[in-house]
């Protein structure tokens, strides 16, 4: 006898780090839809970078997503820089390239330790998270900052690197390559997490397809999208490397993905560090004319895309972000149907969803009469309203 | 000093909610719980419900959306209990404070729940780990005075 209930899960709940939730619609323990509610996160960034000067607009995309901090930026500025028409000294390519691979490598070394605690593994999370701090460092050393870099700048970069850092970086992910061995078999020869995670979750290459999927979300269903090698930005093109894709489809096959992308940025750092050759690393751009951009970034969770369009003033007149995670979300609806409850929360993380960069605004219409109970009147309304609240307060 | 406030000066046990942060609070929040920081030396863990918690993490600008829920966390947590409001957004929605979804920031928002809620302030975007152990030492001292 069937048996139908909706679980409620969220907005805050110890599963993910973030407010988000979902409604899964179960027959026994089976799982046969899936509702994602977003918007907890929603702040509205887009609309606030039109207030902001072109220059001031990366430290608030940095905000975007915290994980993402140098990917959003860079795309922005590399938006801005089409429209400008800038020649991007070639130190900065190399520089920016560093950096963004550097985040890779603690952004895919923390996925790594979230999926084991998320399945039972606690010691996989704290050996994860303890060969993450030594990248966290060489960041901290050469940008300034643990997580939030301030690293690109329309033009070039905003702080070189001097030969000793790269030195101490060369050092660093060098010696990550016996932890990452040690983690890369702990997942390939543990029986457990093959039991756990082979065949759980499956997004087939079509399915990933159709819902536009991107990044290791894509390349673990045998997909090879790489926005660094379909449409080079910073220093990609200059260096020897490859996409890397897993066949399995499933959950295993994104953890595959994501360790052995580990590898790859090693091999990207440490020849970008031995290519880099010293000289300008700031264009120096002075006005930004009229016109609209786009920048394209591998971020990684997939690729990012952000819009400029100026109207010749010092301020962007529209900056519209897509985050990776906003087109990997909706694959929930193909990979967790079907599946038993207690396979959801892998399955789920398995996307590395981060909501910050996804939130969107919701119209919200009511069924009967089809009138939009949240016009855009009512947010300018608001706006005022808070503008006079401030004025008087 | 009530049987309460004594029982809280050790081992405090610590709920997180995220009210609209950039995650980068979140995964430093979270790091403190890994080998490097090992927050757990001082007795503190991260729980999975506010029923059992005596802190509540808060990381983020506080949402229109998360208001009503984030009162309705830490009205859920037994008292007394300490918030430690964590990074510029959570002490005043930071870069975010012209947005136009804010709600209130977080102190007036659970202040307006319950005035007298002991609210102790991490700045930093976002603040280092260090800085957040500290506040939390910081606190625990300060529960002794009461
Ligand atoms: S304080 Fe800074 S790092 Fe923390 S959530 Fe806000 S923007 Fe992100």
């Amino acid at each position: 006898m069937s048996h139908k209930t909706i679980i409620n899960i969220g907005p805050f709940h110890p599963l993910q780090e973030e407010a988000e939730f979902f409604q899964l619609h179960v027959d026994g323990e089976t799982v046969i839809d899936v509702d994602v509610r977003l918007s907890y996160n929603h702040r509205g960034i887009e609309k606030l970078d039109e207030s902001k000067t072109f220059d001031q607009v990366p430290f608030v995309v940095e905000r975007v997503c915290g994980i993402c901090s140098a990917s959003h930026p860079l795309a922005y500025v590399q938006a801005v820089e089409e429209i400008a028409h800038v020649d991007v000294p070639e130190r900065s390519l190399y520089l920016r390239t560093i950096v963004n691979e550097l985040e890779r490598l603690h952004s895919h070394l923390l996925w790594v330790g979230l999926a084991g605690h998320f399945l039972g593994y606690n010691t996989v999370f704290m050996w994860a998270w303890k060969y993450r701090e030594p990248v966290m460092d060489v960041l901290e050393t050469a940008t300034g900052s643990r997580v939030n870099y301030a690293n690109a700048k329309i033009g070039g970069s905003r702080r070189d690197i001097s030969d000793e850092q790269l030195r101490e970086i060369d050092k660093v992910v060098g010696e990550l390559h016996r932890p990452l061995d040690m983690l890369t078999n702990a997942v390939l020869d543990d029986p457990v997490l093959h039991a756990r995670l082979k065949g759980v979750g499956i997004l087939s290459p079509e399915a990933a397809k159709a819902y536009g999927a991107v990044g290791p979300t894509a390349r673990g269903s045998g997909v090879p999208i790489d926005v660094r090698r379909d449409d080079p930005y910073a220093a990609y093109d200059l260096v020897d490397w490859d996409v890397v894709t897993a066949p399995g489809c499933d959950v295993f096959g994104k953890a595959v993905v994501r360790l052995l992308e580990c590898y790859e940025a090693i091999k990207i750092i440490k020849q970008c560090i031995k290519q880099i050759r010293p000289g300008e690393i700031d264009a120096k751009v002075e006005s930004i004319p009229p016109g609209e951009g786009i920048g394209r970034v591998e971020a990684p969770r997939g690729e990012t895309f952000h819009y400029v369009r100026s109207d010749g003033s010092n301020r962007p007149v529209r900056h519209k972000i897509r985050a990776p995670s906003y087109v990997n979300i909706p694959t929930f609806k193909a990979s967790c149907i079907g599946q038993q409850i207690a396979d959801v929360a892998i399955t789920l993380a398995a996307v590395d969803p981060c909501y910050s960069c996804t939130e969107r605004m919701c119209r919200v219409v009511d069924a009967d009469t089809h009138v939009q109970v949240y016009q855009f009147a009512d947010l300018v309304r608001l706006s005022q309203q808070k503008t006079d609240r401030m004025r008087r307060s | 000093m009530a049987l309460t406030t004594w029982a809280l000066r050790k081992s405090l046990w610590v709920y997180h909610v995220n009210a609209g942060a950039c995650n980068n609070c979140d995964i430093e929040v979270l790091a403190l719980l890994t080998p490097r920081f090992d927050i757990e030396r001082f007795g503190m863990i991260l729980v999975g419900s506010p029923r059992h918690a005596d802190v509540l993490a808060v990381t983020g600008v506080c949402t229109r959306q998360i208001m009503p829920r984030l009162q309705e966390v830490y009205m859920q947590m037994p008292k007394p209990c300490v918030v430690l409001a964590i990074g510029a957004c959570a002490n005043a929605q930071g870069i975010f404070t012209e947005a136009y979804h804010m709600g209130a920031a977080v102190d007036e928002t659970i202040k307006a729940v319950d005035p007298s809620a002991i609210i102790i302030y991490v700045p930093g975007c976002p603040p280092k780990p260090e800085a957040m152990i500290a506040a939390a030492v910081k606190g625990m001292e300060f529960l002794k005075t009461l």
